[in-house]
Parts: structure tokens; C-alpha cells; sequence
């Protein structure tokens, strides 16, 4: 590859990334008109798009994004009102963006006639602008200067009342709450001035506060609050610290800088008693220049300004680096490699008996582990990257059906591996559509039922052990039970005596060619769809549960494993050869002796608990030569509430698996879905439990029929 | 149980504003004419804050307050004043015996809310 195409790559990429991050933020002010910081966002991410377009040779790009840059400059001076149609002016920009960026490599299939209807579009907006333009000189100069800083300060705040501070009607802790409610403050009382209880006046206040806020207020608005009180008290407010880009944690004040800059101690003062060898606080004290509180004031006043520089140098450090998914797919094989080399190290050294060797081997051991489990970290990905896709897609879908509906999320920072959320994206998206399209009713249909005008549609993702559980709940009309078992009846998916609980029936919708939609819309009803969806999720090792409240709304939960490149397995052999069935559909294990085998006249069935489960013997399906023993093993899993049992020689034990994919060459074999390197090196492959049991329900239907 | 707020205000349309304000934010509201007839109120009636016009007839407002302060059951109410951008000297004068705070004439319902909130709880 030559220097400029891999340049041009990277920029594609980036582009890509910068048109989601235009699509996040334009759906973000659409949200929140006031948010600043998204119009910004936007701004730069389209002004990023034109800069580096141009240096590679992207005309028909920058000619483009510059016309969307300049009205989006006009919104950022505040020139153009927020609307819809701006809104969707910039979506569509940003789509035919995207067109341009894909179309770019063979030159000329952009439709012009439809950018230059966008550019004209813009254009309007631009006169728009210019309109404003006048008006808003107007309003500027009767505005007043922006009232917050735009990063948190720090302040110190002395407030020390007049004694008579209550017989003017005013509480002081009033105040103080007001001061408080403005940011994260510490507040240290000084109680040195309060005399002895014979000599107390209790109408009189002899207390006296230092504050430390960190806020975005400014000076001004801290002293509004004590407006009334000005003259009644001593209140010193100073700026102690402000992003400066220059600060470090390390030099924050010291103590004594402090007590200094406070005017609680003179440098003489201060010079005396660092010449004695306490700490500095303690030693103001004993001189009693100072009292306790003051100095624990003044400590208080050092930690917040230390805790909020270590805040901002962490928010700093968590910068990132672009990393090729090929180069992390790499790692993540050689660390299988490795743990697989060092599980046969182990199994040595343990055989060898050697205390030193062992040792050599157990540390090896930990590192891998450390090493698998921060390599599978690297993979995982926040899942809020495909939830933030997904308000645009509601968007659209809601406009074009003519329902109101909102996408809430919660719980997108859950991490996931990287490919289980690239293969989750289609399924999520058919079962959003579905949700829009079946669940959520029309806006006018909706208040009839009492429900708000505006459907919602919530994606959430949260942790169960080694799972993640995304569910995806409207609250529209939910699924109808009778209808769906009217169906599957007409379908002959069930018999008419069938009494089934309302999970089995909600699972008919996963079956394919199934749809209860009296109409086809453009969006969904074909009944093509939900049985993919299942598919997918099954191949991803997931599972879906369906539960559903009529009038109330559907939710469908997936259930997913953290990651594809390593799963529990149950090791089993036959002959010589080693399998692996992934934990997670392992059911039960089972014994069959040779005459319970020889006893069903050649049918594979075996009776458990009353309950007949056939079962698929592997050694005849995989051809192997061995004897067979006399008591087999038979693991049974379950798929869709079938129980299919697999007869082995022998189960092993729960295995570490690190999958490896079978290679192009093997990929059209059935009934794996990989292999794996077991720990004296040889290979053992992962059967593929949907497909062989798949197999033999049909060879048994074949014999039944 | 919710705070009584006395307003004295010789004028009926600022009475009935502010009176308005505060029922609608859930206080009590006692209303006075003028100075004098607020003091025939401070009969030992429970009265959590007060808010006084300064310029009335028969009794004006600085006068009130000190009748306020004088005594012990009022001592510590706050006690905000209306005044108008002009009157410095008697917004001085208004501390001077007691006064809690001011609000400045012409407000609004919301700049009345904030003021209260800010002397009252």
C-alpha cells in the first residue's frame, strides 16, 4: 500500500468518527437547545472534516461541508434559532457527507441535483442569519457578561458577622446554605471568640466561618448573597485557585503560604515557628498565634484545592491511542497461544515435581492470567457507541410513521466485547423498529389510553456475572397473547390442548416467517426479522426472554457473554479425541449403560426422570473406531426448551477455552463452531450445539414420519 | 404548618401583590395599613417574618421596626423593607433600627420569593 492510500484511509475512518460525533451532537442540541459545548462539538467535528478533506484531495467534500460549516458557524455565534428544519438540515448534510466519503473512490454517483437542493437549503439559512445578524448587535450590548466562569475556581471565603447579627433578623446559616447550594464547599467555624457560658450573651453571634467553594459562580454572585449583610460583617472572598493549565498537584500552597495570604499570621510569625522542629500547624498553635480551627481551616482549604487538581489531571490522563482492530484481534490470538503453551507448563512442571521449576511456572501462570484478563479489557468497548446510533434511527422511524417517540438509554457505559456489540447491532435495530413500529401506538391513540402523547423506547445494559443484559422496553400497546396463539395454532406450531405459559407463547414471535401485523409497513411486519434476531443472538452465544404487559408495553431482554474469545467449556472424549461443549448450554449430565442403549431398538432416546430425551451418539456421527465402553455419558443441553443429549465416553471437567476459529478452509464443516488447544497440545474441537441438535431433531422427525 | 408573613403597605395595590405572591407560595399572610395598625397586630400572634413599606401615614416604617425590635417575641424576625432606588439614606436608616433586608420597587412576584427565601425558613 502506498503512503497516500493509507493516508486516505485514516482520513475515511476519522470522517466516519467524525460524522457519528456530528450525528451525537446535532441529536444532543436538539435535546438541549442551551448545551454550548454540543454546538461547539459540532462545529469543529464538521470544521475537521473540511480541513483534513482538503489535504486529501476530497474536493467535492470540502466544496460541500463549506456551505454546512458556515451556517453552522452562523448557529454557533447564536444568529440562528435552534428549529427542526435546521435540524434536519444538518442530518441530511451530514448523510450526504457520508455519501460523498463513500462515493468517493469511484468518482461520479453523487447526485448533484441533490446537493445542490442541500446547499440551497443552507443557503436559506444563511440569509436567515444575516437577518439576525442585525438584530442580534442590538441584544448584544444590552447583555450582560456571562455570569459563570466556564471552568470550576476555587474560593476562600472568611465571613465573620457582627456580633449583633441576630437582632437585625438575620440567620447566617441561611446564608451559608445559599453559599453552599452554589458548589462543592468545605466549612470550617472558628469558635475561638465565644467567652465562657457566665459571660455568654446568647443573642449575640461569636462565631465566624472560612469557606472554601469550588464553583463555576462568580465572584460577584457569591457576594450577592451577602448583600444585605455587607455592612454587618467582615467577608473576605478571594480566588484561590483556577485552571491555569500550568498548576500540578504538587505545588499546591503550603500550609503556611496560606495562613499568610489569610493575614492569620505575620511572616515574622510564621519565621519564628518554622524554626522549631513540629509541624508547621501544630507549631502555630503551641505559639498560639493561631488557633486549632484556623489551622484545620486552612488544611481543609489545602485538601479541596489539592482533591480538584487531581481531578482535573485525571480527566488529563484519560487520553487514548488508535489502535487497528486487526492488531488487537493479533493480540488477543497470541495470548490464547499463550495460554494454552502455559497450561501445558504447568502440567509439566506438576509432573515433574522440580519446587523451583513449579515455582517458575505458577508465576508464569498469574502473568497470564493478568495478561488474558487486561487483553480481553482492551476489547471491551462501552455499548453507549451503538445506543447513541440508535436516537437517530428513533428519530427517523418516529417521523416517518407518525409517532412521537423518545429513546432513553441507560447504563451505555457497560462494556462488551468488540465484536458482540458489532454483531448486536442489526438485532437491536430489528427489534427497535419493532417496538416503534408494533409497540408504540399513534400519539392521538396514546392519550385515549392515558398514556403521554410521547412513546418511549428504553435500552438499557447492565452486568450479570460473566453476562451482560441489554433489554430494549417500550412502553407502547405489548404483545398480543391471543393472537399469538391463534397463530401458532393456524401455524400448527402447536396442538389445540397445548397449555403454555405466556413466556412459551411470547417466544412464538422468535419463529420465523411468524407476524401477527394485519398490515405490512414499510418498517416491519413480515415476520422476517424477529427468528433472524434470535439467530444472531444465538450465535453470540446469547439468549432471549420476552415478557410483555398488554396496554402496559414489551420488554425483550438479551442475555449476552462478556466476550466471544475465551467461554467456560465442558471437556468430554471419545476414543482418543478430545470436545468441547460451551458450559453455558449444558444442561445436565447423564449415565447410559449399554443395555438402556440396546433396549430402544436402535431409536436414540433415553428416559430421564420420566421425561424422553433423545440424544445424539457422536461417536457413530463422527465416525470414531474406538470400543465402546460400557457405561457411556450423555450431556444433556437445552435449545428453545428442547433437551438434546449428546453421548460421550467420558466428561473431562470444566475447561478454559480459548477459541480458535476453524480457517477458511474448514469453514463450511458442520457441527463446530471451533477448536481449541488443549494443555498437552493437542486439539479439541467446540461442537456446535445448535446446529447438531438442529440435525437430529430432524433425523428423528424423518423416522417418526 | 405554614410561616405568617405580616405585610404592611399603605397602598391596597401593593398589599394585594405581594399578598397574592405569598398565599400562592403557601404562606399566611397578615396585612396591615400602615405602621400603627401593624403594632395593634403584635398581640403575642405567632408572626415568623415581616415585609414593610417605608414611607406610611400615622406610623412609617423605621418606626415600625423599632417598635418591632423592641419587642422580645419579634426581637429576631427578619424584617425586609420596601424602599424605592432613592432612598438610600432611609434604607440606612431602616438597617440602623433592625431591618433584616430591603427590596427594591418596582419587583416582581419571583425577586419577592428569592428575598424571603433568602432571610426565612
Amino acid at each position: 500500500m502506498d503512503e497516500n492510500t493509507n493516508f486516505i484511509d485514516v482520513y475515511r475512518q476519522e470522517a466516519d468518527e467524525l460524522l457519528v460525533e456530528i450525528e451525537e451532537a446535532v441529536l444532543g442540541i436538539e435535546e438541549n437547545p442551551e448545551e454550548k459545548e454540543a454546538i461547539n462539538r459540532l462545529f469543529r467535528a464538521v470544521h475537521t472534516i473540511k480541513g483534513s478533506g482538503a489535504m486529501f484531495g476530497f474536493e467535492k467534500i470540502v466544496n460541500f461541508t463549506h456551505t454546512l460549516e458556515t451556517v453552522l458557524d452562523k448557529l454557533r455565534d447564536g444568529l440562528l434559532p435552534i428549529t427542526r428544519e435546521l435540524i434536519d438540515m444538518v442530518l441530511k448534510s451530514k448523510d450526504h457527507i457520508k455519501t460523498i466519503l463513500e462515493s468517493s473512490s469511484d468518482n461520479d454517483t453523487i447526485d448533484k441535483d441533490y446537493e445542490n437542493l442541500l446547499i440551497k437549503g443552507l443557503n436559506d439559512f444563511l440569509v436567515a442569519a444575516n437577518e439576525n445578524a442585525d438584530k442580534k448587535a442590538i441584544i448584544e450590548a444590552e447583555k450582560i457578561v456571562s455570569e459563570e466562569h466556564t471552568n470550576e475556581v476555587t474560593y476562600r471565603i472568611r465571613f465573620q458577622p457582627q456580633k449583633e447579627i441576630f437582632s437585625s433578623g438575620i440567620d447566617p446559616a441561611l446564608l451559608l446554605d445559599e453559599l453552599l447550594s452554589f458548589g462543592e464547599a468545605e466549612v470550617t467555624p472558628h469558635l475561638n471568640n465565644i467567652p465562657f457560658i457566665d459571660e455568654l450573651n446568647p443573642e449575640e453571634c461569636h462565631v465566624y466561618w472560612d469557606i472554601i467553594l469550588t464553583t463555576r459562580k462568580k465572584e460577584d454572585t457569591l457576594r450577592d448573597i451577602f448583600i444585605f449583610v455587607e455592612d454587618q460583617c467582615n467577608l473576605t472572598i478571594d480566588l484561590i485557585d483556577e485552571e491555569t493549565g500550568t498548576e500540578s498537584v504538587d505545588n499546591v500552597k503550603k500550609l503556611g503560604e496560606i495562613l499568610l495570604e489569610r493575614k492569620d499570621v505575620t511572616p515574622e510569625e510564621l519565621n519564628n515557628a518554622l524554626s522549631g522542629q513540629k509541624r508547621i500547624g501544630e507549631l502555630l498553635v503551641d505559639s498560639s498565634v493561631v488557633d486549632t480551627e484556623t489551622v484545620t481551616s486552612a488544611l481543609t482549604e489545602q485538601n479541596q484545592v489539592k482533591k480538584l487538581r487531581e481531578k482535573r489531571k485525571e480527566e488529563k490522563n484519560a487520553s487514548s491511542l488508535r489502535v487497528s482492530a486487526d492488531k488487537l484481534d493479533i493480540l488477543v490470538d497470541l495470548v490464547g497461544e499463550l495460554v494454552t503453551v502455559q497450561a501445558r507448563l504447568s502440567q509439566k512442571a506438576a509432573s515433574h515435581g522440580d519446587s523451583e521449576f513449579i515455582t517458575i511456572s505458577e508465576e508464569i501462570e498469574r502473568l497470564t492470567a493478568d495478561l488474558r484478563d487486561n487483553t480481553m479489557g482492551i476489547r471491551m468497548m462501552p455499548i453507549g457507541t451503538i445506543f447513541s446510533k440508535f436516537k437517530r434511527l428513533v428519530r427517523d422511524l418516529g417521523n416517518e410513521l407518525g409517532k412521537d417517540v423518545e429513546l432513553s438509554t441507560e447504563g451505555s457505559e457497560t462494556e462488551l466485547d468488540k465484536t458482540v456489540i458489532e454483531r448486536l447491532n442489526d438485532p437491536l435495530i430489528h427489534i427497535i423498529r419493532n417496538s416503534i413500529d408494533h409497540g408504540i401506538e399513534l400519539p392521538d391513540v396514546r392519550e385515549k389510553a392515558g398514556k403521554p402523547g410521547t412513546g418511549t423506547v428504553c435500552l438499557k445494559a447492565e452486568h450479570a456475572g460473566a453476562n451482560v443484559l441489554i433489554s430494549i422496553s417500550d412502553d407502547g400497546k405489548g404483545l398480543d397473547k391471543d393472537a399469538i396463539y391463534a397463530k401458532a395454532m393456524e401455524k400448527g406450531l402447536i396442538s389445540n390442548d397445548a397449555a403454555l405459559s405466556e413466556e412459551e407463547i411470547f417466544a412464538f414471535i422468535l419463529t420465523p416467517g411468524f407476524s401477527t401485523a394485519k398490515t405490512i409497513t414499510d418498517v416491519s411486519g413480515r415476520g422476517v426479522g424477529m427468528d433472524v434476531v434470535k439467530r444472531a443472538i444465538e450465535n453470540l452465544r446469547g439468549s432471549i426472554e420476552i415478557k410483555s404487559v398488554k396496554e402496559k408495553g414489551t420488554t425483550i431482554t438479551l442475555k449476552l457473554p462478556l466476550t466471544l474469545a475465551i467461554i467456560d467449556g465442558l471437556l468430554m472424549q471419545i476414543g482418543n479425541t478430545h470436545f468441547v461443549i460451551p458450559l453455558n448450554s449444558v444442561d445436565e449430565c447423564v449415565e447410559l449403560s449399554s443395555e438402556s442403549a440396546n433396549s430402544r431398538h436402535g431409536r436414540h432416546i433415553i428416559k430421564v426422570r420420566d421425561e424422553l430425551v433423545s440424544y445424539v451418539p457422536l461417536r457413530e456421527l463422527f465416525g470414531i473406531l474406538s470400543e465402546r465402553p460400557p457405561i457411556e455419558q450423555i450431556v444433556i443441553t437445552e435449545q428453545d426448551g428442547h433437551r438434546v443429549g449428546f453421548a460421550v465416553d467420558q466428561i473431562i471437567g470444566e475447561h478454559q477455552t480459548v477459541i480458535k476459529s476453524l480457517g477458511g478452509f474448514y469453514k463450511n464443516i458442520q457441527g463446530f463452531s471451533g477448536a481449541t488447544i488443549l494443555a498437552d497440545g493437542t486439539v479439541a474441537l467446540i461442537l456446535d450445539v445448535n446446529g447438531l441438535s438442529e440435525a437430529a431433531r430432524k433425523a428423528e422427525e424423518e423416522i417418526i414420519l | 404548618m405554614s410561616k405568617v408573613i405580616m405585610t404592611v403597605d399603605d397602598s391596597t395595590s401593593v398589599r394585594q401583590m405581594v399578598g397574592f405572591t405569598l398565599k400562592r407560595a403557601g404562606f399566611e399572610v397578615i396585612e396591615a395599613v400602615d405602621g400603627q395598625d401593624a403594632v395593634n397586630h403584635l398581640t403575642g400572634a405567632t408572626i415568623d417574618m415581616m415585609i414593610t413599606d417605608l414611607n406610611m401615614p400615622n406610623m412609617d416604617g423605621i418606626e415600625l421596626i423599632k417598635q418591632v425590635r423592641a419587642r422580645p417575641q419579634y426581637k429576631f424576625i427578619p424584617i425586609v423593607m420596601l424602599t424605592t432606588e432613592s432612598q438610600d439614606d432611609k434604607k440606612q436608616a431602616g438597617k440602623a433600627a433592625g431591618a433584616t433586608g430591603w427590596i427594591v420597587k418596582p419587583f416582581k412576584p419571583d425577586q419577592l420569593l428569592a428575598v424571603i427565601n433568602k432571610v426565612l425558613r
